[in-house]
């Protein structure tokens, strides 16, 4: 007895990943393996073990993002091409910053930065305009401005990456040294995961809340960049001068990103969920989403803040025994960070075992979001260690 | 008996797997951490007694607040915390295996039906048709089935997702497996020699030879974590951990010589790199071993791993000139090496000058005209203390070279009585020659009456020639009163003269005799000054040579507030650093890695593989149909399981209609 085909091909509705693929995912995937292949062949004489590794590893790994989320495969065309843009605009002299049209206005790193900065908080106007006056044309304006923030900023950071080479080529070093860069890192990082979201739950309501706390971010860039000169390039002490920093740093960011989200979203889940105990029919009860939507994308954002933020705490011992001569000497930040994880591991089985949800768990986020920030700059701020780094 | 015995140790057991428990300890944990940040720890005793009060101070103590991370109290919540998790993996892995196991073909109808996920869908093929679908269909989204056959229906019972028990285990065994690995490489061993009274800490500050066997560790100490400074061309074999307000000195299976330390600088004068140049000398190896070390780079020999921790001074040698202020004592050569006291007489008293510190550089922010900063290295500079008879200690830094400020050149000598006091400054202005000589001996000239008699006589007999007012009595009483005030301020600033006058006049008439003494008094000082350098064989005084004159003034005026009989004054060094030594044996660490893997495996599983159930209960009717009862549950992740249930409802309707049509 055999059941016919074509029965079973539709059984679930559900392609498989090859057959989803549409020919730009292929064009897209050659131009990363040829890109990689440049890179390689041209500077593999410079290139130690550990940075040709990361160069394949990273060829499957963004091809894999980029399948399993296509907006990566423009944002990261559009990076690719303005980041060049600007190394090209600067030929080789570092002046050029003050003194090219484009480099001045546009491309150099501080510009692009200033642009990402009035780009966030602009998406942030539109997105809650959107929300108040129910309208998409906005809604999807904010994202759109989301989207060009992310890919100024995104580039910013790769041109900076380029100046610290130009300034001085022994101040070279990747952007995530000090407060000011990883700041743009967080709106960045921020901006990419509420996006993802955005896209996987059709839902672009949420933009105004998680903008909010990008464009606060944005406030203390801008601050910290004309009171105290932050973006000026500065070479790495010799504590930073490690290959762990380049992943230690962003893995740390993915989960103050996805902290930061998780926090905003529990913002709206507790407006959500006052205006639904007010008036059920009421206005904000029906423009926001779901409650059960609100609870599990904190979750989602909460699950991978956390799992990454295991990856960064580990990494960070890592790089610890190498360069203080132990994986833990309860530093300030060590220690923190250690507040931070067990603060989260304590929310996530709450909710595992005890299936916690509603108010109390979204209020949690959000304490959680301010530990998390203590971590991040309180300590820096108030308590002194090692980890000085990106003092204020 | 027997029963009551067993629940105690069942309710026990129950009490420690708990989920209460364990996040009560989570967030005991967590709150614990925060006083240990919050509290500097390991600081000297003594500034938290001067922070504290004695009562407090004595409190914090008893609950190990100095040290939070090795405190009893802390170590108790970790160990109920392993215990906690031990525990839990016990307890719930019976059950995750009988579950990973069991497929549940037994599922009654009514319990399907009670599931929040499921379907009633009804069909006319014939139930091995029925059957074929369902199989085929849960083969192609990897379930793994078992099929039961009863007399009124047949269940195909499926699961997915056996990765998420994985992931509990992973998590929780790794917690187990890297806390382990940390207990290895902790202090637990010397803490339960202390108690037992086999070791106890040093507290006082004397070489380490001199230190007694009971704060000796031997060179077999399992693990170790510890640090020595290591001046340049000296070898080390031991390395100090520091305990609370003291340390232990543990003994090195081998020793290490630093040949040579060095910083390098970029081009903006901020360090680059620190580095040294080692030699390991150890019985079992013929040849030393030659390597250089430098941050995050360490080298490990036979699993202990050095580090390039700090620097510092190694005893520089220093040659200093000591100026007394007072013209009655003669100057001092001395030569004397870092870390070092040395006793000296200065006037009527002898002072213990304790060197403390050399540096080589001494890069400070600097303001210029236009209001920009820049860093500008001000060269080496000698920190020292000066102790008293009654022991009361002020604390100099004192640069070699002249500093410039607004173009013109100063000795700078930083004065504080404590090290929480900042720093004031005595500026000695230095002369064309670029020394203190003029200065010196324009402080002499005025401390000199017979020079003083001879400067300011001249200087009235010039002025009066022409005057009227030519009265020899009136003279000689000008000069007189010019010598005094010129030996008042000359010893005590003036402060002094201020208060002379306070005592000698009346209130209202005071400001007005102020005045008037100041002229004097300037013209006396003015005399003098025109006449040291007229013995060098100026006599047209320059714009410069009367800011000099302004500038000397002002520091002589600051001499009293001083506190030392001397300028102590660098004129040669040797540079000779010390190099930090951070040295770890952590056998422990490779444990606590795989313990790191495991729980980060082990969370990606727990988080990203949902544990799914779907049975298809297939029901023949009387009217020769069939129901078929689709149902499910996950344990993550409801909404994308609300998504997916729903994909599979339409397409088995789909399916089942479809063949049925």
């Amino acid at each position: 007895m055999s059941v016919p085909q074509e029965a079973m091909q539709e059984f679930l509705d559900k392609p498989s990943l090859l057959q989803r693929l549409k020919t730009f995912d292929w064009i897209w995937a050659a131009l990363v393996v040829l890109g990689a292949a440049f890179v390689f062949m041209r500077y593999h004489t410079a290139m130690d073990v550990y940075e040709k590794s990361f160069l394949v590893l990273a060829v499957p790994g963004l091809v894999g993002l980029g399948w399993h989320w296509r907006s990566i495969e423009p944002y990261t065309l559009a990076v690719t091409l303005i980041s060049l843009l600007g190394i090209w605009l600067y030929h080789g002299d570092y002046a050029n910053a003050e003194k090219v049209f484009g480099l001045k206005y546009m491309f150099s790193s501080q510009s692009a930065i200033m642009w990402m900065s009035a780009l966030f908080v602009l998406a942030t106007l539109f997105y809650f305009a959107g929300l108040f006056g129910n309208s998409e044309f906005l809604e999807k304006t904010g994202s759109g401005l989301t989207w060009t923030a992310l890919v100024m900023g995104l580039s910013g950071l790769m041109i900076r990456w380029y100046e610290s080479y130009l300034v001085d080529p022994e101040f070279g070093h990747i952007p995530v040294s000090n407060l000011y860069e990883v700041f743009i890192l967080f709106c960045v990082i921020t901006g990419l995961l509420y996006l993802f979201y955005e896209q996987r739950y059709r839902n672009r309501t949420l933009g105004g809340f998680v903008l909010l706390i990008i464009s606060a971010a944005v406030a203390f860039l801008l601050w910290y960049s004309f009171d105290r000169d932050a973006h000026k390039i500065q070479p790495l002490v010799p504590a930073l001068k490690s290959y762990w920093m380049k992943i230690h740093v962003p893995a740390n960011f993915i989960g103050y990103g996805a902290f930061a989200l998780a926090a905003m979203v529990s913002v709206a889940y507790l407006i959500k969920d006052a205006a639904v105990k007010r008036a059920p029919d009421g206005w904000t009860a029906k423009r926001l989403p779901s409650l059960d939507m609100l609870d599990d994308l904190t979750y989602k954002a909460i699950a991978l803040g956390f799992a990454f933020f295991t990856i960064a705490t580990i990494l960070g011992a890592m790089w610890a025994a190498e360069a203080w001569g132990g994986y833990w000497s309860w530093d300030p930040k060590e220690t923190w960070a250690l507040i931070v994880w067990l603060n989260y591991a304590a929310w996530l089985h709450l909710r595992f075992t005890k299936g916690w949800r509603g108010t109390t768990m979204a209020w949690w986020a959000i304490i959680g979001l301010f530990v998390t920030l203590f971590a991040f700059l309180g300590v820096n701020m108030f308590l002194s260690g090692l980890h000085s780094y990106g003092e204020l | 008996m027997m029963t009551n015995a067993r629940s105690t140790s069942s309710r026990l057991f129950h009490f420690l797997g708990s989920m209460n428990l364990a996040i009560t300890l989570l967030v005991l944990l967590a709150i614990a951490s925060v006083i240990g940040t919050i509290l500097q720890q390991n600081k000297p005793y003594t500034d938290y007694e001067v922070k504290f009060g004695s009562f407090w101070f004595e409190i914090y103590r008893m609950l190990g607040l100095y040290d939070v991370y090795s405190a009893i109290w802390f170590l108790v919540i970790l160990a109920f915390l392993i215990l906690s998790i031990t525990v839990c993996v016990i307890r719930y892995t019976p059950g995750i295996l009988r579950e990973l196991r069991h497929y549940r073909e037994s599922a009654k109808e009514k319990s399907l039906l009670a599931m929040k996920h499921h379907a009633v869908l009804t069909t006319n093929l014939p139930n091995p048709d029925i059957q074929a679908i369902a199989q085929q269909a849960l083969k192609s989204e990897k379930f793994r089935f078992r099929i039961a056959n009863n007399d009124s229906h047949t269940t195909l019972a499926a699961m997915s997702g056996a990765g998420n028990r994985w992931g509990y285990w992973f998590t929780h065994l790794g917690m187990i497996v890297l806390l382990l690995g940390g207990l290895l490489d902790s202090r637990l061993p010397l803490m339960l020699a202390e108690w037992q009274g086999k070791l106890k800490p040093e507290t006082r500050n004397i070489p380490a030879s001199e230190v007694p066997q009971i704060s000796r560790l031997g060179p077999q100490s399992f693990a170790y974590r510890g640090s020595v400074d290591v001046p340049e061309g000296k070898r080390a074999n031991v390395i100090f951990l520091n305990v609370r307000d003291g340390y232990l000195v543990q003994r090195l299976p081998f020793e290490v010589e630093v040949k040579d330390f060095r910083v390098e600088h970029y081009s903006t004068g901020q360090p680059k790199s620190f580095e040294s140049d080692i030699v390991i000398y150890d019985p079992d190896h013929k040849e030393p071993i030659s390597t250089t070390i430098s941050v995050n780079h360490p080298m490990i020999y036979k699993g202990t791993a050095i580090y390039q921790a700090s620097f510092g001074d190694g005893g520089s040698e220093i040659d200093m000139r000591l100026r007394p202020f007072n013209v009655q004592y003669a100057n001092q050569d001395v030569k004397g090496n870092i870390f070092q006291n040395y006793t000296l007489k200065a006037s009527n008293a002898n002072y213990q000058v304790e060197l403390k510190d050399f540096r080589i550089f001494n890069i400070n922010p600097v303001t210029d005209e236009k209001g920009k900063v820049h860093q500008k290295n001000m060269g080496p500079s000698l920190i020292f203390r000066l102790r008293n008879a009654a022991g009361e200690a002020i604390e100099y830094t004192n640069y070699m070279a002249p500093v410039e400020i607004e173009g013109r050149p100063y000795f700078i000598s930083g004065v504080r009585t404590s090290p929480a006091d900042p720093q004031r400054f005595l500026h000695i202005p230095a002369d064309s020659n670029s020394s203190v000589d003029l200065f010196f001996n324009y402080l002499r000239k005025l401390q000199d009456n017979a020079a003083v008699r001879k400067a300011v006589t001249n200087m009235t007999q010039d002025s009066m020639k022409d005057s009227e007012l030519s009265n020899p009595a009136m003279q000689e009483q000008v000069i007189d009163s010019m010598i005094r005030l010129t030996e008042m301020f000359a010893s005590s600033g003036f402060e002094g003269i201020q208060q002379d006058l306070a005592q000698r006049f009346p209130k209202e008439k005071v400001e007005e005799a102020s005045k008037a003494f100041m002229k004097v008094l300037q013209a006396a000082l003015r005399a003098v000054y025109m006449d040291t350098l007229a013995e060098q064989g100026k006599t047209e005084l320059t714009d410069k040579d009367w800011l000099f004159f302004d500038d000397s003034l002002a520091a002589i005026a600051n001499l009293p507030f001083y506190g030392s009989p001397w300028y102590v004054q660098m004129t040669n060094f040797k540079h000779i650093q010390a190099s930090g030594l951070q040295m770890t044996r952590s056998p422990g660490q490779n444990i606590v890695y795989l313990g790191s893997i495991m729980l980060t495996i082990g969370v990606f599983l727990l988080f990203y593989i949902a544990r799914r159930r779907l049975w298809i209960l297939i029901k023949p009717r009387d009217d020769g149909q069939s129901d078929v009862i689709l149902a499910g549950t996950t344990n993550r992740n409801q909404k994308d399981f609300d998504h997916y249930f729903q994909g599979l409802q339409s397409a088995f309707q789909r399916a089942l209609t479809a063949r049925g049509a």
